[in-house]
């Protein structure tokens, strides 16, 4: 039986409270001289990512080398895809040469159960680094790793986060919602009508259309990309409109109370969801979601291949 | 050993190794998570005592070092705190109990990874035997000889020795990974 992060649910609450006491050790191995150790040394960790990315990619295989875990890239423009092979064949291709992880990102969701279907008995954990607009279960984790860090009382329990803008195509948004209100926190959706996916009913999270109601009373100020390569449809008047009435700027910024923080997934868009100069205030903590992101795939890569999960799902 | 033995021990290993180091200068203690820490800054307060000086203690989470990780959980239990280069540095390895040897092999690869110390030494307040690889301590509590399937635990209490015993699921509670 091997263990999967393919949504934060898969991890549950132990889990996920696992893998952020794992993280503090992390940052720690990061900040070092030499921030290696030998803790995954020989196994390896393959990525497979079929839609662009900078971040994540780079991210989980920084995690996989810190631990001394040997990392295996595939990407699109160069792999085999582009004489025909399916999406089948690739992941068997690649467990036939022996992994012990696959990072795997897709533009269809579900992706990541169909990978665990395909690999059911090879001992292969999958990680889901992004499936459509469904989950991005490690972003989730690093942002809810941030805001413990940026907040005194070091946990989510009771705070008030807003998420604001593109939710409907946005898989931070629902790996958030769910973990972030799994963890004790209220969060409420800022967006316009078109901007939410349609079945909302279930989400533990409330609903608001006007952001100026919203921003004098939270804790965290949760900023999502307007996904232009995602938008096939006119679900906003124009990026001027949007910005004038969903973007974070200065005035909005200061209207924020004191200790509140702006978050962000990356990669922005200055000048629509966020303005330039609110991206770079001191309490704008987008840097250091990205800092924590390895750390926190470091956390991941030890708690699934290492066994640590395996004693929580056997009953 | 109860608490005034403990007490008395530390005393003993603390005049042991100004002993051998011929005093205090670039000494650094780092304890073992999790037994070793306290032992650490116990030994601090009794070097302070006895010379005056300070000896800065940090400590050592050696789960990602070990030879064990994957067949069974493995968990840090702290992030390591070891805020400098050791290189040059006598580093006084301390834990509780000393056993089969592993973690000290462990505690050795990490210390590397923070420079090249200009020795490393072991203080351990239990030796109870069972060695499994090459390593000697240099300056002991106690040396207990114990069954492998006794536990032996220091406590705030002192040092007490019992039987592996099932709890809960009937599964036998590990001694400590030491």
């Amino acid at each position: 039986m091997s263990a999967h992060l393919r949504c934060i649910d898969d991890l549950g609450r132990d889990g996920v409270d696992a893998v952020l006491k794992l993280t503090d050790s992390m940052v720690e191995v990061g900040r070092r001289e030499i921030p290696k150790v030998p803790a995954l040394r020989g196994r390896t960790v393959a990525s497979l990512f079929y839609e662009d990315s900078t971040r994540t990619r780079l991210s989980f295989e920084t995690a996989a080398k810190r631990l001394s875990a040997d990392t295996m890239s595939f990407t699109l423009a160069s792999s085999s895809v582009k004489k025909g092979e399916s999406l089948r064949d690739t992941v068997l291709t690649i467990e036939a040469m022996g992994v012990d992880a696959i990072v795997v990102r897709h533009a269809s969701s579900g992706v990541p159960w169909q990978l665990a279907r395909w690999l059911e008995g090879s001992g292969v954990s999958v990680l889901n680094a992004g499936d459509g607009w469904h989950e991005h279960p490690t972003q989730a984790l690093l942002d809810v790793y941030t805001i413990c860090g940026e907040h005194k009382a070091g946990s989510l329990e009771g705070l008030r986060i807003a998420i604001v803008g593109d939710v409907k195509h946005s898989r931070v948004a629902r790996s958030d919602v769910f973990c972030f209100a799994m963890l004790g926190a209220s969060v409420v959706l800022v967006a316009p009508p078109t901007l939410l996916p349609p079945a909302i009913e279930g989400w533990p999270c409330e609903v608001a259309h006007d952001l100026d109601e919203v921003l004098g009373d939270v804790d965290v100020c949760y900023l999502l990309r307007m996904q232009a390569e995602r938008t096939t449809e006119a679900l906003v008047p124009s990026l001027r409109e949007y910005a004038a009435v969903y973007g974070l700027d200065r005035r909005r910024a200061q209207r924020l109370p004191a200790g509140a923080i702006v978050m962000h997934p990356g990669p922005m868009n200055r000048g629509v969801e966020i303005a330039p100069e609110v991206a770079d205030l001191p309490n704008a903590v987008i840097t250091r979601q990205v800092a924590n992101g390895v750390a926190v795939r470091m956390a991941v890569l030890f708690h699934l291949l290492t066994g640590q999960a395996h004693e929580e799902v056997r009953f | 050993m109860d608490v005034n033995d403990v007490r008395r021990a530390v005393w003993r290993m603390a005049h042991e190794l100004l002993e051998a180091e011929k005093g205090l200068d670039g000494l650094v203690l780092i304890g073992l998570q999790t037994g070793g820490v306290p032992l650490a800054e116990k030994l601090a307060e009794a070097l302070k005592k006895i010379e005056g000086t300070d000896v800065p203690v940090g400590s050592l989470d050696v789960a990602f070092y070990r030879d064990d990780i994957g067949l069974r959980p493995v968990v840090p239990e702290a992030p390591s705190h070891v805020p400098w280069d050791l290189t040059d540095k006598t580093v006084v390895l301390v834990d509780d109990v000393l056993y089969t040897g592993r973690t000290v092999r462990a505690a050795l690869n990490a210390l590397a990874d923070h420079g090249r110390a200009r020795a490393v030494r072991l203080a351990v307040m239990v030796d109870r035997g069972h060695r499994e690889l090459p390593i000697r301590p240099d300056v002991v509590g106690k040396n207990l000889p114990t069954r492998a399937d006794e536990l032996v635990d220091v406590g705030p209490d002192g040092v007490t020795i019992g039987d592996l015993v099932p709890v809960g699921d009937g599964e036998p509670r590990r001694s400590g990974p030491t």
